[in-house]
């Protein structure tokens, strides 16, 4: 298992979704992904894309004008 | 045993694609979604720059659309692509800067493309005919089709009665006879089709889902290519830029983007490394970013409309702070324009 970061600062939705897709492509199932965000819309969007796509949210944060996503890669 | 068909739909977040995807779906065809991201999606943006909006459900309509269906959703980063259908389309523009039918065509191509890539059978959208006036109409339907290269694997569900017989109903992949053939801008049917399906919720018409639909938002966009002496290239920020802001251009070189409120105030403080920066010192006021080539005087006057959009318009003078792109820093005192002395045509 490893674990990644993604920098989506200032992209708004859906660029931080889109970003999280093609990094998720790149990973294995049970690998970790940290996604880094300043849109407020991503605490919504990406936990919807990982339901549909079979991934697993595995902790969310939200900071000052910062939004952490972590999630685990399903199959 | 047969073997199971797969289509890949065309969501757009809105209850038309919903509807095509469902009406596939119920035939045990296999469906996943696909959704196109061209910088000029309504979707997404806007509600994450600008406070006021906040209130607002934050849900982007098209992963909650394939949420609702139960089906994948791949969301594509068409950015690039996407500029040459803007800059020169040849079917031409709507009534403002929208090119639909060169939209749809370059859409469903690259659809097409997916589908051949992915191992899928066919393709599906929401059109109906008579709902959009330059794009959905009878005879641009079978144009759609040809100059998408997706031929025959096109569907359209909801009017697929209306048009002539696709390779998926030809071939038995689906029933001709359980699709639909509404036609014209009424919601009615789909409203109906909808309540079929149990949807009691769904994303409402609000003028389209594309900013180059605005007039407003054309405006800006012609602007900014007409100050680049015609050059029609752009990338991300200048089409996120056009979204925020007042936007006033005293003279061709230079142009001010004037924060309207808070948020887009926070948006546009990402690009003070990108801009000249204005803004009040001792009263509340909107940040101002200068795009172009401004002389001395030029600022003198940016900070005067900087000044005439803060708490401190009707003061006699007011201290407004320029911060260059190097973070170089001064101060000069302005009075405040009165709203008269801004000319109309200033105003994007």
């Amino acid at each position: 298992m490893t674990r990644e970061t993604l920098n989506a600062r200032r992209l708004l939705c859906p660029l931080p979704v889109i970003r999280t897709q093609d990094k998720v492509k790149q990973l294995k199932v049970g690998d970790q992904l940290e996604v880094i965000c300043t849109d407020p819309g991503v605490m919504q969007d990406i936990p919807a894309w990982c339901r549909i796509n079979g991934h697993k949210v595995l902790e969310t944060v939200s900071g000052d004008h910062e939004y952490i996503i972590i999630l685990e890669v399903g199959g | 045993m047969s073997k199971q068909r797969k289509a890949v739909a065309l969501i757009s977040g809105g209850l038309d694609s919903m509807l095509a995807a469902k009406t596939i779906m119920e035939q045990g065809v296999h469906v996943e979604g696909i959704n196109f991201f061209t910088g000029f999606c309504v979707e997404g943006h806007t509600h994450a720059i600008r406070a006021q909006d906040k209130a607002k459900p934050k849900r982007n309509n098209s992963l909650w659309v394939a949420e609702q269906l139960g089906i994948k959703l791949h969301i594509v980063d068409v950015i690039e692509e996407y500029k040459k259908v803007l800059i020169n389309p040849k079917h031409g523009y709507g009534a403002n800067m929208n090119p639909c039918l060169d939209c749809k065509i370059f859409m469903v191509n690259k659809a097409k493309q997916w589908l051949v890539e992915n191992d899928f059978d066919f393709i599906i959208t929401g059109e109906v005919i008579g709902q959009r006036p330059m794009s959905q109409r009878k005879a641009t339907m079978p144009i759609i089709s040809q100059q998408s290269g997706a031929d025959d694997l096109l569907l359209r569900p909801l009017c697929a009665k209306n048009l002539p017989e696709t390779l998926p109903e030809r071939e038995g992949w689906v029933d001709r006879e359980k699709l639909h053939e509404i036609t014209g801008r009424s919601r009615k049917p789909q409203m109906a089709l909808a309540k079929h399906f149990g949807f009691d919720d769904y994303a409402q018409p609000a003028g389209g889902c594309c900013f180059l639909t605005d007039a407003s938002y054309s405006a800006k966009l012609v602007d900014l290519w007409k100050a680049r002496d015609g050059d029609k290239e752009y990338d991300l920020d200048d089409v996120m830029l056009l979204k925020v802001g007042r936007h006033i251009r005293p003279e061709q070189h230079f142009k001010l983007i004037v924060a309207r409120e808070e948020g887009e105030e926070r948006f546009m403080q990402g690009y003070k490394k990108d801009f000249i920066t204005l803004k009040c010192i001792d009263y509340p006021g909107a940040l101002t970013l200068v795009d172009g080539t401004p002389s001395a005087e030029d600022l003198f006057t940016a900070a005067r409309i900087t000044a005439r959009y803060g708490q401190g318009r009707n003061a006699e003078q007011v201290d407004v702070r320029i911060i260059g792109k190097d973070g170089s820093e001064r101060i000069i005192q302005v009075k405040p324009f009165a709203a008269e002395e801004i000319p109309q045509e200033w105003l994007i």
